[in-house]
């Protein structure tokens, strides 16, 4: 043999030794924004303990993660609304819901010459974004907020102009303490607004609110407390006034009947301390998983979160699920298969 | 010319010539560049096709009524693109209403009015303009146009010409006239560069004639110059306005994104572009997708017939004698 030959040999046996696949696995996963900052925490911190499992997950919106779970282009989707009984028959193949987080909508404002915290029923929140509470000094805000002098200016609603989470959260909400409201627009992550104007993004709503004065829209709790900005107290069905805290949220969570399929609102639910425009966020699993090293993966995944996960939640200001939900899911997790 | 032979009429009529006359590079010239012509038509076939197909329910569902109805309800599944196409259109045709002016009035200037020196590094400046990102003009517009429309434009405008329909209501700040202004500064680098180009290209003896014959140094520009690089300039216009249609971040983040029709350009409107930069992404339902789809084939059909029309324009004028120094 020549030593041309040799060489390319040795080369070629060489490349078949490191050629051996390692056992790594890529999951891939898309869907709701909302809670991406504690996904991709939780998948880093995963992917530290066993580093031959790396789950990629692509914060596209829930609309786009349960798209692509239905055309099985990703391994599992995330979604802040639950999957309505039309897209589950849609998708053809068993899809279950895993509830990970807690979140919540509050009502930002800016008055000029009002600096204290308001205090809107469902009903003044109905009015005003049914476009049918026209001034801040209407009587159906002022009953609420004695001793605060509000002026007589239009009020100025802004609201999401994209689909989101947050926008179906606020919607169900007045849904349910409006019929009105749920006659003429609907819950849905877009709606047929009565008034109002657009914001992209939670940063859209929060530049309009800052900008305008007389302004009120919605935004996500998280994103108001990160940004300092000024939000009311909400009354729940209880009658009482809640401000917006994590452990308001965890409160509605618990207060609330959960179903075995795990596709609940949480808005307006029983209990005094419970804040009334709260939702799961949900991790959308196939029930059956072809791979099974994926499978396990995915399993082992959803066990971790449910135990040593849930540390992560409050230092990024996410609310923990309660303890009767972790005991549900961790049950649940069986029926993948 | 050589007289033809017998010879080269038979290759260029017979198809087994085809092989010999590949090995000229001219005719491998011919080919290459058609082929490239070619796919750039049917890339766009492929698109419409694409657009077509998409919005098949959509248009089985609402037919012609989507194009004159003002509902986007994607509860309750019922859409139109009325109020989105009237946006589109109003804010291109502010945004081209303060451009076209301010576009070759500076045109003007740089090609003929200004020293060379000047001229070359203010248009060096204009090209820097066109290249700036569109979310940048967009910030630009949330931060320091917006406020200023809200405490100071706005109002001045209702106090002095409140009658019209056009300045009533509440000023908010955002709305058509703010997108329709924040697209005049995006277009306006367009017009400066083609224009300026088409103007410098007109051959100095227009000029001379004009001057020769008594006209001011305005007369000969306005009236020799500028008609003589008609075509050019309108052409500029019309690149303008095909940007204009279709600019997206910019004009979501100023419009106020509500769809509905108003005579007054201080209210909030939404576009083509915007609501499908907005709601594609989160978009669950199929007709709701389709609706989406439907108005992006309703986008390219609006610029499609506004370059046709573009295009009549053109061969109108030109016909009435275009290079022809008319005083």
């Amino acid at each position: 043999m020549t030593n041309s030959k040799l060489l390319a040999g040795v080369i070629l046996a060489l490349f078949g030794f490191v050629g051996t696949p390692v056992r790594a696995q890529n999951i891939n996963a898309a869907g709701a924004t909302f809670p991406y900052p504690i996904y991709s925490k939780w998948f880093d911190e995963y992917h530290k303990l066993h580093s031959g499992i790396q789950i990629n997950y692509q914060s596209i919106g829930s609309g786009g993660g349960i798209r692509q779970l239905t055309d099985r282009t990703v391994d599992f989707g995330a979604s802040d609304g639950p999957m309505t009984d039309e897209q589950l028959k849609q998708a053809g193949f068993k899809i279950l819901h895993f509830p990970t987080v807690l979140g919540a909508d509050v009502p930002s404002y800016n008055i000029p010459g009002v600096t204290a915290e308001l205090k809107f029923t469902p009903e003044a929140l109905a009015g005003i974004f049914l476009g049918k509470i026209t001034k801040w000094n209407d009587p159906a805000i002022a009953s609420a907020n004695p001793g605060i002098k509000l002026p007589a200016d239009d009020i100025i609603v802004v609201h999401r102009s994209d689909g989101s989470g947050t926008t179906y959260i606020w919607t169900d909400y007045l849904s349910k303490v409006s019929g009105d409201w749920k006659a003429k627009v609907g819950t849905g992550t877009s709606v047929n607004w009565p008034v109002g104007l657009g914001g992209k993004g939670n940063e859209g709503v929060a530049g309009l609110i800052k900008q305008t004065p007389d302004s009120i829209g919605y935004v996500e709790l998280i994103y108001a407390i990160q940004n300092h900005m000024p939000y009311g107290d909400v009354k729940n069905s209880s009658g009482a006034f809640v401000k917006a805290s994590l452990e308001g949220v965890s409160a509605a969570a618990a207060g609330t009947a959960i179903p075995d399929d795990f596709r609940v609102s949480i808005t307006n639910p029983p209990g005094k301390e419970a804040y009334p425009i709260s939702s799961f966020t949900w991790l959308l699993i196939p029930a059956k998983i072809q791979d099974p090293a994926k499978r396990d993966a995915i399993k082992g995944f959803l066990v971790w979160m449910l135990t040593t996960g849930q540390q992560y939640c409050e230092p990024l200001s996410y609310a923990k699920l309660p303890k009767g939900v972790l005991a549900s899911e961790q049950k649940a997790i069986a029926m993948i298969q | 010319m050589a007289t033809p032979t017998i010879e080269s009429i038979g290759i260029r009529s017979s198809p087994h010539g085809l092989l010999r006359r590949l090995c000229s590079g001219d005719e491998i010239a011919r080919l290459i560049t058609l082929v490239f012509a070619l796919l750039t038509v049917a890339i766009t076939a492929a698109l419409v096709y694409q657009l077509w197909v998409l919005s098949a329910l959509s248009r089985h569902a609402f037919g012609w009524h989507f194009f004159i109805s003002q509902e986007w309800d994607p509860v309750f599944n019922k859409f139109g693109a009325l109020t989105f196409v009237y946006g589109t259109l109003v804010t291109s045709a502010i945004g081209l209403l303060v451009a076209v002016p301010l576009g070759l009035g500076a045109a003007i200037f740089l090609a003929e009015l200004a020293p060379r020196r000047l001229s070359d590094s203010l248009s060096f400046l204009i090209d820097l303009l066109a290249a700036v990102p569109s979310v940048i003009y967009g910030l630009l517009g949330v931060f320091i146009l917006v406020p200023l429309m809200r405490t100071e434009i706005q109002p001045a405008l209702k106090h002095s010409l409140g009658f019209l329909p056009f300045f009533q209501g509440p000023a908010y700040g955002i709305g058509f006239l703010t997108a329709g202004l924040v697209l005049a500064i995006m277009i306006v680098p367009f017009i400066i560069s083609v224009s300026r180009e088409v103007l410098l290209a007109v051959p100095k003896d227009q000029r001379e004639a004009a001057l020769g014959l008594g006209a001011t140094r305005w007369e000969s520009t306005w009236k020799t110059v500028v008609p003589y690089a008609k075509t050019g300039i309108m052409g500029s216009i019309f690149l303008a306005l095909a940007r204009a249609l279709g600019e997206t971040m910019a004009v979501t983040m100023v419009i106020g994104n509500n769809p509905r029709i108003s005579a007054s350009l201080l209210g909030p409107g939404y576009s083509i572009a915007s609501v499908l930069a907005n709601e594609f992404t989160e978009a669950t339902g199929n007709l709701y997708l389709s609706a989406l789809i439907e108005l992006g084939l309703v986008l390219f059909l609006l610029t499609f017939v506004l370059n046709g029309l573009a295009r009549l324009l053109i061969v109108v004028t030109t016909q009435r004698g275009s290079g022809v120094a008319q005083l």
